[in-house]
């Protein structure tokens, strides 16, 4: 690919020179305020500015003290993991539905599969607020866990989905073929080989929800306050150094859930390879 | 004969066959639905459901219908040419007597405020002076006796266009326009209409991150197309840890980063650019930078996706034809990266159009965008008609766009399969 690419001529070098650098600095705009902020959270003092006064855990202390904070992290992943198991559940069996039905109405259903993710988070908040505030589902963990999986659902199927497309159906016949009923061939031939995808699906659901926080605007009551509806909060207040210890933390995670998706991503590629 | 023989026979040995065969593709078809249905359903209740409902909203119109119930019923032959006579006055007085009675005044007067402004002042104070029900035959006078406005076309006509069961009243409003007293649509009165201005805010800032994502997305694209792939695997972390970072961390950075005691207006001030510190945030400035950080993988993705996919034989082979390189580039490379470009943009378009989060923490009171006017309308001032119309805009603009975006998208594929 780099042999192809290669510069030739003198201007050619100087453009590939320019866009280097160009998309080198777009690279660290990109990065530099998530680097910005991170050392702050282990400042000694109470100022959001550099140079350091000096280093200490004084903010994560005062995060794992704060009942606030903890109870909101608590929240964020109680609705998460209960929110993921659902869209696992709904989205990895729709997936399997969708694979083997073939209609003209497919692209209608798919589009309304996936529309959570194109609508604006306001209009479902809002909708979701006059559905469910009758039926006694707002400042509920119920309504929270439902609305964030409607928002994830669409991830779950996209991801196994795309598993599902490059499986290899014949094997599911074979297993049949000899025997198997489809419920013992799907849990010991199509589930294993799948299972990646679902990996995948189940963090992208996860991350969505743990992530999501305008619904939680209008649906949380103080009882359900995840932790970036608290980050909202304590961001139009005023900043403290707390806060930037949440976003350490928060962040973390995502490094976590990032990296594993990409472990995943990195191991089916292999196995394609070896395949091939 | 021999060919109905044959027909015959072909008919008794293949029509099991083929009963046979649509039986099992329709058990199939069945099972896949069954295994579709229950994430359908789901939808029906936690998402389509709720937008219908939103929807609705924004056109049913039933405060006046309820409160007033005979009013309603007599003004429904009003020509609306000149105030109407005695039985619409006896109907109304009788109607706001029991409203007080019920205390549902209220209610009626919020909705008839949006129809005519100061109309919650005519009501209160019509509920609070009308003691007892007038005499028959003395409705009119003594209504206009306690407020002159009752004696107004304007009024009554205000009564009639929220008489419902739907109106077009918050939809027309959320495009600026009103029903003027004798019905015909015209443009808002000057203090009211506003939020053509938030549309075109809206619109204005979502065009400018757009392009800004656009700009700054294409080179990084392209470098990452463009180098081997161990490195640009590496370099994609630089996108993609930031995609992955939650939103509020990111806006809090930048809120960190450019307030005026952040590290940019420190830096300056260190090197001696500015003595006072610039105002870079809670304002459209603050709004660009971060609304073009959250959105710029959005861009880089599609874009980073599509070139890789433009064999570099192509340039060279454009090369060995004599073209400079400033020629091949526009002539072969660019337009092979129009579906991607298009992808991109119109991705960062939809996602920006709706943004609240961003824009109500970095933004001043003059950058809020439409989201933000729904929200308000929603929890703050409680006019849910207006919410749910300023939403059913949005959410058009919003579907509009996507139709456009997937057929783009499905198009790619399937240039995408022919090529292979």
């Amino acid at each position: 690919m780099s042999d192809n690419h290669a510069p030739r001529t003198a201007s050619q070098r100087i453009a590939w020179i320019t866009t280097v650098v160009v998309a080198s600095l777009v690279l660290v705009f990109l990065m530099a305020p998530i680097l910005a902020i991170m050392p702050l959270s282990f400042s000694s003092g109470s100022y959001l500015t550099y140079p350091l006064p000096g280093l200490s855990l004084r903010w994560y202390e005062d995060f794992l003290n704060s009942p606030r904070w903890v109870s909101s992290l608590k929240n964020s992943v109680i609705i998460g993991v209960a929110s993921t198991i659902l869209s696992m559940v709904l989205g990895t069996l729709a997936s399997l539905g969708l694979a083997q039905w073939k209609s003209k109405f497919k692209p209608l259903v798919l589009a309304i599969v996936l529309s959570p993710v194109v609508v604006p988070g306001v209009i479902t908040a809002v909708g979701l607020y006059f559905f469910f505030a009758p039926l006694g589902l707002t400042g509920s963990y119920a309504g929270l866990i439902l609305a964030h999986t409607a928002l994830s659902t669409p991830f779950v199927v996209i991801t196994v989905s795309a598993t599902l497309q490059s499986f290899d159906m014949n094997l599911a016949r074979a297993a049949a073929s000899l025997g198997a009923s489809p419920l013992y061939a799907f849990r010991r031939v199509i589930l294993p080989l799948i299972l990646p995808g679902l990996a995948s699906g189940a963090l992208f659901a996860f991350a969505t929800s743990f992530d999501e926080v305008v619904v939680v605007l209008f649906m949380a009551g103080p009882e359900q306050r995840t932790l970036p509806r608290e980050m909202f909060s304590g961001i139009r207040e005023n900043i403290s150094p707390t806060i930037t210890a949440a976003a350490v933390i928060l962040t973390t995670i995502s490094v976590i859930l990032l990296a594993t998706l990409e472990a995943l991503r990195r191991r089916n590629e292999r196995l394609k390879g070896n395949l091939r | 004969m021999t060919a109905a023989f044959v027909a015959g026979a072909d008919a008794s040995s293949e029509v099991p066959l083929k009963r046979r065969l649509k039986r099992a593709e329709r058990t199939r078809r069945l099972k896949a639905l069954a295994l579709i249905l229950p994430l359908l359903l789901f939808l029906l209740f936690t998402f389509l459901g709720p937008i219908a409902g939103m929807l609705w909203r924004s056109v049913d119109d039933w405060e006046v219908r309820q409160v007033l119930p005979h009013t309603v019923a007599a003004l429904a032959d009003w020509d609306g040419k000149d105030v109407p006579g005695e039985p619409a006055f006896a109907a109304l007085a009788g109607d706001i007597r029991t409203a007080r009675d019920a205390g549902t005044v209220a209610i009626a007067s919020k909705r008839l405020n949006y129809a005519l402004n100061g109309f919650r002042t005519i009501m209160a104070g019509t509920a609070r002076n009308l003691k007892t029900l007038p005499e028959p035959g003395t409705a009119k006078d003594t209504l206009i006796g306690i407020n002159p406005a009752w004696g107004e076309r304007a009024t009554w006509a205000a009564i009639k266009g929220a008489s419902g069961p739907l109106t077009s009243f918050y939809l027309l409003g959320a495009l600026d326009l009103t029903r003027n007293v004798d019905g015909a649509i015209v443009a808002a009165p000057e203090e009211q209409a506003i939020y053509r201005d938030v549309f075109g805010r809206t619109f204005t800032i979502s065009f400018g991150v757009t392009a800004l994502c656009l700009i700054l997305g294409f080179p990084v694209a392209y470098m990452l197309a463009t180098l081997p792939t161990g490195q640009s695997n590496l370099l994609m972390i630089f996108v993609l840890l930031p995609f992955w970072t939650s939103l509020l961390v990111r806006t809090c950075a930048w809120i960190v980063v450019l307030q005026s005691e952040g590290i940019v207006n420190d830096s300056l001030r260190w090197i001696g650019l500015i003595d006072e510190p610039l105002r870079l945030i809670y304002n459209r400035f603050g709004v660009y930078v971060a609304m073009t950080h959250v959105l710029l993988p959005f861009m880089i993705l599609p874009l980073y996706s599509s070139m890789r996919s433009i064999s570099p034989a192509y340039m060279r082979a454009a090369a060995s034809l004599g073209a400079s390189p400033v020629t091949a580039f526009l002539r072969i490379y660019l337009p092979q990266t129009v579906p991607g470009i298009g992808a991109g943009s119109l991705l960062v378009f939809i996602l920006a159009i709706g943004y609240y989060i961003t824009p109500a923490l970095v933004g001043g009171a003059a950058d809020q965008m439409i989201s933000y006017f729904i929200a308000f309308y929603t929890t703050e001032t409680v006019n849910w008609g207006l919410a749910s119309a300023l939403g059913a805009v949005l959410l058009l603009a919003t579907l509009l766009l996507a139709v456009v975006y997937g057929k783009l998208v499905h198009g790619q594929q399937v240039t995408g399969g022919m090529k292979n």
